[in-house]
């Protein structure tokens, strides 16, 4: 009988699907990954989320505070000038990043010089750079210095503080995230295409016009939009350069929380930020777009 | 012709000009020797070198910010690190959501970061303490590792630790003979870059740094507040300095990487 039976249940157990025993080596990623996840929930996303919750849940669940803001005219103004000097700083980045791209790619020997210039101060925090326009747009400035001996003007005209300090301070820091981006389009262009545009008799206009820049327009996609989104949050250039009446969104909010109004101050922060989410929800719909979002990032 | 092609040179060098010659002009402010901010000035010293070394209001916020900094890069190397290695291997759809969280400050508006850090570190009696500038200075630099961990993860060639693991190697001792040497540039390179993030971070230090943890930029923003005095422009020249020669490390390293990268792989090929 146990003869028989032996067999059968070896054959048995060799052939049942035994439950695969737990492979650790599956685990390891999630277990390497883990502590990152777990400390930036903790410490970075709770307290955002959780101040963000107090826009709706002061003092009971409502969206109050969001409908409010349609009759706020402090709001809808500091909303404006926000985004129109976001507006501004971009299309001043673009027209002043686009022929540098071009000149970085095209320089051979002096590219490494060009690309140091444009990182110097893509790697000083804007603290210094806001303070380096502080020292050059002031009464005594080096600009008001200049215009007097240039006889342009008669008496110091007043920059600093101006609406036009922070977009010029504020053209100054995002330009590398304008010109990146582009230099990397431009670079991966086939230069065989314009020999072969500039060989059928194109001339060096029409080629820019009709190869180079429909061809670079993943790049000058992604430098908007990443000079755009980061424009929306400044906080420190507007606060040091600019005019004391000009409020920003960010600035906004930094008085709000130092008048202990955090209603009113999570309101305003989910504003900015939905404002900023939407509009790279939208920029990576665009073809081509994701791809050289990532290789600027880098 | 000659014009068509001078002119667009001339207005290339022209932006460039515009982009550094504001930080050449602090440079040349904190040599002045005048006791107010003028341009040119009109002699040379090291004045504002001497006020800057000589005062504690200064020296003390300095040795803050290094010391946070130096903990931050232990602290978001490390995590960094290891998250790093584990998010490539993770399935897609998780692999985006850990990196979307891990990379959102890089897009989260500052302030928004900030406040939110304040709202909750205040709840717990952290505002003021140098391990709050640490806790929230690690979230804002572990991007920067993580994506340089990651670039130099996807340029290793495969073959290389298949080879090390086909030979007999442990998955252990693969990873520390293979995959970290390989690595190490991107390690050091991240590592630049949250020292850099931390050092240079102003607007959460100026909400939870308080009056017990003053960093360097906070001290730089409080003094701009009341005067302009050159020792802000010597503090700022001495700080250009520091960052650029960590980005010129930074960047030599990963030249260096991409050599090596290639080398390798080309002697297994």
């Amino acid at each position: 009988m146990s003869e028989i039976a032996q067999p059968a249940s070896l054959a048995l157990a060799v052939s049942r699907p035994r439950s695969p025993p737990f492979d650790w080596r599956r685990a390891v990623p999630f277990l390497l990954a883990a502590p990152l996840l777990l400390y930036m929930v903790v410490l970075y996303a709770l307290p955002v989320v959780a101040m963000l919750l107090r826009s709706v849940n002061d003092p009971t669940w409502t969206l109050a505070n969001y409908a409010t803001l349609l009759d706020d005219v402090v709001f809808q103004k500091t909303f404006w000038i926000t985004i129109n000097t976001s507006v501004t700083v971009t299309l001043g980045c673009l027209i002043l990043g686009y022929p540098v791209a071009m000149g970085l790619v095209r320089a051979r020997s002096m590219a490494p010089f060009i690309l140091v210039i444009i990182l110097l101060p893509f790697w000083t925090s804007v603290l210094v750079r806001s303070y380096a326009w502080m020292v050059l747009l002031g009464r005594h400035g080096l600009v008001n210095e200049a215009l007097l001996a240039l006889g342009m003007i008669d008496r110091p005209i007043r920059i600093l503080n101006t609406p036009l300090a922070t977009q010029i301070a504020m053209i100054h820091i995002l330009l590398p995230y304008m010109i990146l981006p582009i230099a990397n389009a431009l670079r991966q262009i086939d230069p065989s295409l314009i020999r072969a545009a500039s060989g059928l008799g194109s001339t060096p206009f029409m080629t820019f016009r009709q190869v180079i820049l429909p061809l670079s327009m993943s790049g000058v996609a992604a430098g908007t939009l990443l000079t755009f989104v980061l424009a929306l949050g400044f906080y420190i250039t507007p606060a040091m350069v600019g005019g004391p009446r000009d409020i920003t969104l960010s600035m906004l909010i930094a008085q709000q929380v130092d008048q202990l109004n955090w209603a009113y101050a999570a309101t305003l922060s989910a504003v900015l930020l939905a404002t900023a989410l939407a509009i790279l929800a939208v920029a990576r719909k665009l073809p081509g777009v994701g791809n050289a979002f990532k290789t600027s990032m880098r | 012709m000659r014009l068509a092609s001078i002119l667009p040179a001339s207005i290339v060098g022209l932006i460039l000009f515009f982009l550094a010659f504001p930080i050449v002009v602090v440079a040349i402010v904190s040599f002045s020797s005048a006791t107010y901010l003028t341009f040119p000035p009109p002699a040379f010293g090291l004045r504002w070198y001497e006020a800057y070394f000589s005062n504690p209001d200064w020296l003390k916020p300095t040795w803050v910010s290094i010391w946070v900094a130096c903990a931050v890069v232990v602290l978001a190397t490390f995590l960094g690190t290891l998250a790093a290695l584990g998010i490539a291997r993770l399935p897609k759809a998780m692999r985006i959501v850990a990196a979307g969280l891990i990379l959102s400050p890089l897009i989260v508006p500052g302030i928004v970061v900030a406040i939110g850090i304040y709202y909750a570190y205040s709840r717990y009696g952290l505002v003021g303490t140098p391990i709050a500038m640490v806790l929230a200075h690690t979230c804002l630099a572990v991007p920067f590792v993580v994506t340089s961990v990651t670039a130099s993860l996807s340029g290793i060639d495969p073959r290389l630790e298949q080879a090390a693991l086909s030979l007999g190697a442990t998955p252990g001792a693969t990873f520390f003979q293979v995959t970290l040497p390989l690595i190490q540039p991107g390690v050091l390179v991240g590592a630049l870059f949250a020292f850099i993030t931390s050092f240079d971070e102003l607007i959460v230090a100026l909400f939870i740094s308080g009056t017990g943890a003053v960093t360097l930029p906070r001290r730089m923003w409080d003094d701009l507040r009341f005067q302009i005095d050159p020792t802000i422009a010597a503090v700022s020249t001495l700080t250009i300095v520091l960052t650029a020669a960590l980005m010129g490390a930074a960047h030599l390293l990963r030249k260096r990487a991409e050599r090596t990268r290639t080398a390798t792989s080309s002697a297994v090929a």
